[in-house]
């Protein structure tokens, strides 16, 4: 077995010394929500979790993409790492601001266009999961899945559009669609702990990233092994 | 090679034609999806209690809930009968477009889902004493249609090609066909509570949009699902 690479063991390192820093931001330093009280510094990962979350969606839909038109398999492997990342911390966001909703909204859950659209994407990427256990040859479980991210990526959105014809009260952190709605406001404090999670998590995710694409790596060797010793 | 094979237009309606010539043979499928839908509105009668206020709220639910689990019970037994039966193979090996068996496969499906609902809405009628026949809430009905059996066809085809084969399709296609169902739910909905065409012009467009999307992307992706 190969040691890790040194610069996967820095960043390593750096992604819990941010995280540390981040969790220390949101629960200490940033200041105490006036309205929402304590409860609101769930916010600070939750959006960071969704952040990354949804980064990794994007990024396996491109994935999928370029897997299509090249056929190369590393691009099937990372799109692969990227959605069972994105999928758990996308898992995460939804628990926290199921924490958060219930002195706030007084519910654990409501059917929100954002929440309601955060549960259908979340299924997506787990029928996805069950859709590639059952192929078993590589190319085609790459292409099927490819296609499926890439429908996924498109649905998505949609599914927020339509259910927007309902209303929202979901808080809108930047850029109101209108008056009405609720408006969260950031003091400047606030807004580094806001900005920090969303950097911390990034470093975090890429990180996550970097281990699941050596550890598919890792996989297609063994099954080289695997194949030698039969022969 | 290329002057020889059929057009795309003659290829499609040929798989049609073929499809709807085997099914009016047997009248397999169509059966198995009319009894299951009446059976599925029968339970909702149960389950619901759907007395006369309960029901003009939840008449489009029911039905689009309807639709949906009849069409994947259709989709799926389209798509198997071509995987079992080698008849797949035979397709792909014909000198056509491959769109042209998505387009063919797609409208048979169709064909299929809309001969069920032009039973199923007659009787509906007659069972809750409601008039679904209106010219606005048909051409919703036949839209939202279009929109499930265009993704439908792209992911039964690939669901079957698994191991898991007909459980996966519905896991596959309702949390990507959500879009399109709210939307026929929701305008399907405020016609039969009144609304006129123009207020439920919002989900009537995103009806429209989901289609025009979805059968551009089935089009351009089922090359790769096919592909051997």
């Amino acid at each position: 077995m190969q040691p890790r690479p040194i610069a996967l063991k820095i960043l390593d390192f750096v992604s819990v010394i941010l995280l540390a820093i981040s969790t220390y931001l949101a629960l200490f330093f940033a200041p105490t929500e006036l309205v929402m009280g304590e409860v609101q510094r769930v916010f600070y990962f939750h959006i960071g979790t969704a952040w990354v979350g949804l980064l990794g969606f994007v990024i396996a839909a491109i994935a999928g993409i370029a897997y299509l038109v090249t056929k190369n398999m590393l691009w099937d492997r990372f799109e692969l790492a990227a959605v069972e990342v994105s999928t758990v911390f996308f898992f995460i966001t939804i628990a926290l601001g199921s924490i958060w909703a219930r002195p706030a909204w007084n519910t654990w859950w409501t059917w929100d266009p954002r929440l309601t659209t955060a549960a259908i994407t979340e299924l997506i990427y787990v029928a996805y999961f069950m859709l590639r256990q059952g192929i078993e040859e590589p190319e085609k479980r790459a292409r099927f899945g490819a296609v499926y991210t890439l429908l996924g990526g498109i649905s998505a959105p949609i599914t927020f559009m339509v259910i927007r014809l309902f209303r929202s009260i979901h808080p809108v952190v930047i850029g109101a669609a209108n008056a009405s709605q609720e408006k969260m406001s950031m003091t400047s404090d606030m807004k580094t702990a806001f900005f920090f999670a969303l950097f911390a998590f990034t470093v975090i995710f890429i990180d996550m990233i970097w281990h699941r694409l050596r550890l598919s790596s890792l996989e297609e060797k063994v099954e080289q092994l695997k194949l030698n010793s039969l022969m | 090679m290329k002057s020889s094979s059929p057009s795309l237009l003659k290829a499609t309606f040929a798989i049609v034609r073929k499809d709807l010539a085997a099914e009016f043979r047997s009248f397999e499928l169509i059966s198995a999806m009319l009894i299951f839908s009446l059976l599925v509105i029968i339970i909702f009668n149960f389950a619901l209690e759907l007395d006369i206020k309960t029901r003009e709220a939840v008449n489009a639910g029911v039905l689009w809930t309807t639709f949906a689990f009849a069409g994947t019970l259709g989709l799926n037994r389209s798509m198997s009968v071509e995987k079992d039966r080698g008849c797949m193979d035979g397709l792909l090996l014909a000198p056509v477009d491959r769109s042209a068996i998505y387009f063919g496969k797609a409208l048979s499906n169709l064909a299929f889902m809309v001969i069920v609902e032009a039973i199923v809405l007659p009787v509906y009628s007659m069972l809750y004493n409601v008039n679904l026949f209106r010219i606005d809430l048909l051409a919703v009905i036949i839209l939202g249609s279009i929109g499930y059996t265009a993704v439908g066809t792209l992911l039964a085809t690939m669901s079957v090609q698994t191991r898991m084969r007909e459980v996966l399709l519905p896991i596959l296609l309702f949390p990507i066909a959500i879009p399109v169902l709210l939307a026929a739910v929701k305008a399907s909905g405020g016609l039969l509570a009144g609304s006129t065409f123009a207020e439920i012009m919002t989900p009537f467009n995103l009806l429209v949009v989901y289609d025009v999307i979805f059968i551009a992307i089935a089009f351009m992706v089922f090359d790769f699902v096919v592909e051997e």
